[in-house]
C-alpha cells in the first residue's frame, strides 16, 4: 500500500497516472477526479487520553481540489483535520496510531519535524486570530519573517500577493501599518487565509472558517476558496452543509470518529450510498 | 395545571408581583461604602502623615528632598540619600526579579510537563507567604555572609575600578546590592504568580495561529505570547516595584544603614522605608519626629510618582504596529 501511495505521490507528469484502487483505501468509492493524492491517511487513529477520536480512517485526498470534511459535533472532523498538520499533538495526552502520507511522506515519520509539517500545511481557524500587537503588513508576513526572510522587496512582493489572493488587498492597501485587529470580522479572518498564504504552503486547512461570519463576509471567503483551488489543495471543516456542497469536490462524512463515506460531493449530497450520511445530509439527525 | 388550580399563583409573567427594589439600593450603598472607605483611608493617611511632618516641611522646606545629610546632634536632616536608597535596591529588585519570574511563568504555562505545574505553582505562592523578617534572618545570616565572600570580594578584587564596584566593602556583607537582591527575592512570588495568570489569560488561539504557521516553541512565545501579554506583564512589574518601594523590615536587616550616597552598590547604604523603622522608636525630640513624618511622605510620594511614571511608559508602548516581529 505504502509502495503504491509513493507512485501515486512520486509521479512525474511524464508517468502514466495510476488508477484509483477501488476500495482498497477508502470504504467508499474513490473520487474520480485526477489522481493526484494530497494525502494518504492510512489506517490513522488518534486518541486524547483513553478517548478515541478517530478511529482507523483510510482516506485519500486529492490535490488541487477542495475536500469537504462534514459530520456531527464532536464526530472528530476537527481532529481529523488538525491530524493533517499535527496540530493536534499540542492537546496534551494525544497520541495515533496509522500514517499520513504525503508525497509519499510519513508526516510522522521519526525525522519530520512538527513545524516543517506546519509551514507546509498552512491552517486558518474558527475565530480570526490575527496578533493584536502586530499591523496588517507585519501580520501577514510573520510566517516568512520567522523563517529569516529579510529581503524588503520581495516581502513587500508577498505582503501585496498574498493580500490579494485573500481579496483584501484593495480594501487595506492604504492602511497596512494598522493593526490587524482594526479590521471588521470577515476582514480579519481574510486577513488570516493571507497570513497561511504569505508563506506558499503547499496545502490550506480551514478549521469552520466561517462560522464566525456574517454571511456577507461567508460569501466572500467561499469565492476566496473557490479562487484557491486552482492552487492549492484546501481541506476545510464545516458544519454548514449548504457550504460543503458550494464550495468543494469531494466531502467525508464523518460520525463518531470514524469515515463513514467519501466521495464527490455531488453524489455525497445527492445520492449517498450509506444510510447514515442520507440521513445526515437530508437534515434527519446531527 | 397549578394555576388552575390555585388562582393567588401568577398565571402569566404579567400577574407576578412588581420586582422589589430595595436590595439592588442597599447592594449598591453597600459596595459605594467599600469604594469610599479606600478613597477616605488615602486622606487620612496623608493627613496624618502631613499633619506629622509639618514642623519638618516648616523648618526645610524644598531642600530636605536634595540634602545629603542626616545629622541628629545638629538637627541637619535631608532625604536625598534614602530616596536614592529606595529607587537602587528597587531597580536591582525589579531587574533581577522580572526576568526570573517571566521565565518561571512562562515555564509554569507553556512547558512544564502538566503534573508538576500545580505543585510548583503553590511553591510559589507559599513562599510568597515568607514573612518579612523570616527573609531578613535568612539574608543576615546564610545569603549576606556568602555573598561577601564569595561574589563581592571577587568583584571587589578584579572589578573596583569600576565604580559601581568599588570599594572599601563591609565585612558584613551589608549593602545596597544584597539588599536589592532580598527584594528581589521577596518579590519574585508575586511578580511570577500575576505573570502566570496573566499568561494563562493569553487565549489558546493565538497560540495556535503562530503554531500553524511552523512556529517553534520559543517563536510561539516570543509572538503569540509575550508580545499579547506584554501589557499585562509590565503591569505585573509595576506591582512588584510597588512591594519593592516599600519593602521595610528585611531592607533594615542587610542594607547597612548609612546615610550616605555611594556611587558603589558594594557600600551600605540606606532605604525611606526602613529608616522610619529604624529611628522612629528612638527618635529623639520633636524634629527627629517630624522629620521621620516628612520621610514617610516622600516614601508615599515616590511610590506615587513612580506608579504614574510606569503607567504613562506601559501606555506609551501599546501601539500597535509600531513594533516590528
Amino acid at each position: 500500500m505504502s509502495d503504491q501511495a509513493k507512485s501515486v505521490a512520486d509521479s512525474s507528469p511524464s508517468a502514466p497516472t495510476p488508477a484509483p484502487q477501488p476500495g482498497s483505501a477508502s470504504p467508499a468509492s474513490m473520487p474520480s477526479a485526477k489522481a493526484e493524492v494530497a494525502f494518504d491517511i492510512q489506517d490513522l487513529s488518534i486518541f486524547y487520553g483513553k478517548t478515541q477520536a478517530i478511529k482507523n480512517v483510510h482516506l485519500q485526498i486529492p490535490a488541487m481540489s477542495v475536500t469537504a470534511i462534514i459530520g456531527p459535533s464532536g464526530c472528530g472532523k476537527s481532529t481529523a483535520l488538525r491530524a493533517l498538520n499535527r496540530m493536534h499533538e499540542l492537546t496534551p495526552g494525544a497520541r495515533h496510531t496509522g500514517k499520513i502520507l504525503m508525497k509519499g511522506e510519513d508526516l510522522y515519520g521519526p525525522h519530520v519535524d512538527a513545524t516543517v509539517v506546519r509551514r507546509r500545511v498552512g491552517m486558518v481557524f474558527q475565530k480570526s486570530n490575527p496578533f493584536p500587537t502586530l499591523s496588517i503588513s507585519e501580520n501577514v508576513l510573520v510566517g516568512l519573517r520567522l523563517n529569516g526572510v529579510r529581503d524588503k522587496a520581495f516581502l513587500n512582493q508577498r505582503l501585496e500577493e498574498s493580500l490579494r489572493m485573500s481579496a483584501l488587498w484593495d480594501e487595506v492597501k492604504d492602511s497596512l501599518n494598522r493593526p490587524g485587529t482594526s479590521l471588521s470580522g470577515g476582514q480579519q479572518q481574510r486577513l488570516c487565509i493571507a497570513r497561511a498564504l504569505a508563506v506558499r504552503p503547499e496545502i490550506l486547512l480551514m478549521d469552520e472558517p466561517c462560522s464566525a461570519l456574517d454571511p456577507i463576509a461567508t460569501a466572500k471567503v467561499e469565492e476566496l476558496i473557490h479562487a484557491l483551488k486552482s492552487q492549492y489543495t484546501v481541506v476545510i471543516v464545516t458544519h454548514n452543509m449548504q457550504q460543503a456542497a458550494r464550495v468543494s469536490e469531494n466531502t467525508a462524512f464523518f460520525y463518531m470518529g470514524s469515515l463513514i463515506e467519501f466521495g464527490p460531493t455531488e453524489q455525497i449530497f445527492m445520492n449517498p450510498k450509506n444510510p447514515q450520511t442520507e440521513a445526515y445530509v437530508s437534515g434527519r439527525f446531527g | 395545571m397549578i394555576t388552575a388550580s390555585n388562582p393567588s399563583l401568577p398565571a402569566t409573567a404579567a400577574d407576578l408581583p412588581e420586582p422589589k427594589r430595595w436590595g439592588d439600593r442597599l447592594f449598591k450603598t453597600i459596595t459605594f461604602l467599600s469604594a469610599a472607605m479606600v478613597g477616605v483611608g488615602f486622606l487620612l493617611v496623608a493627613y496624618v502623615l502631613i499633619q506629622g511632618a509639618w514642623p519638618a516641611i516648616k523648618l526645610y522646606g524644598w531642600s530636605f528632598l536634595s540634602n545629603t545629610h542626616w545629622n541628629p546632634v545638629t538637627d541637619n536632616y535631608g532625604a536625598l540619600p534614602f530616596i536614592v536608597g529606595t529607587l537602587v535596591t528597587s531597580l536591582i529588585a525589579l531587574l533581577i526579579a522580572v526576568p526570573l519570574s517571566v521565565g518561571t511563568a512562562i515555564f509554569l504555562t507553556d512547558l512544564a510537563p502538566l503534573w508538576m505545574r500545580q505543585p510548583l505553582t503553590s511553591v510559589i505562592e507559599m513562599l510568597a507567604a515568607v514573612p518579612s523578617v523570616i527573609w531578613g534572618l535568612w539574608g543576615l545570616f546564610v545569603l549576606m555572609p556568602w555573598l561577601h565572600d564569595v561574589p563581592y570580594t571577587w568583584l571587589n578584587k578584579h572589578f573596583s575600578f569600576i565604580p559601581l564596584f568599588a570599594g572599601p566593602i563591609e565585612g558584613s556583607g551589608a549593602c545596597i546590592l544584597t539588599a536589592g537582591i532580598i527584594v528581589a527575592i521577596m518579590i519574585l512570588p508575586i511578580v511570577t504568580s500575576v505573570s502566570r495568570e496573566i499568561l494563562r489569560s493569553v487565549p489558546d488561539l493565538q497560540r495556535e495561529a503562530a503554531y500553524g504557521l511552523g512556529a517553534t516553541r520559543w517563536e510561539v512565545t516570543r509572538i503569540a505570547v509575550l508580545s499579547y501579554a506584554r501589557r499585562g506583564l509590565m503591569g505585573a512589574a509595576v506591582l512588584g516595584l510597588g512591594r519593592a518601594l516599600g519593602e521595610t523590615m528585611a531592607v533594615t536587616m542587610v542594607v547597612g544603614n548609612s546615610p550616605k550616597i555611594h556611587a558603589s552598590l558594594l557600600q551600605p547604604g540606606w532605604t525611606l522605608a526602613s529608616v522610619i523603622a529604624n529611628q522612629f522608636g528612638e527618635a529623639s525630640g520633636e524634629i527627629q519626629r517630624s522629620v521621620l513624618y516628612e520621610i514617610g511622605l516622600v516614601l508615599v510620594g515616590v511610590t506615587i510618582l513612580v506608579n504614574i511614571g510606569a503607567l504613562i511608559l506601559i501606555k506609551s508602548i501599546e501601539t500597535p504596529g509600531s513594533r516590528r516581529t
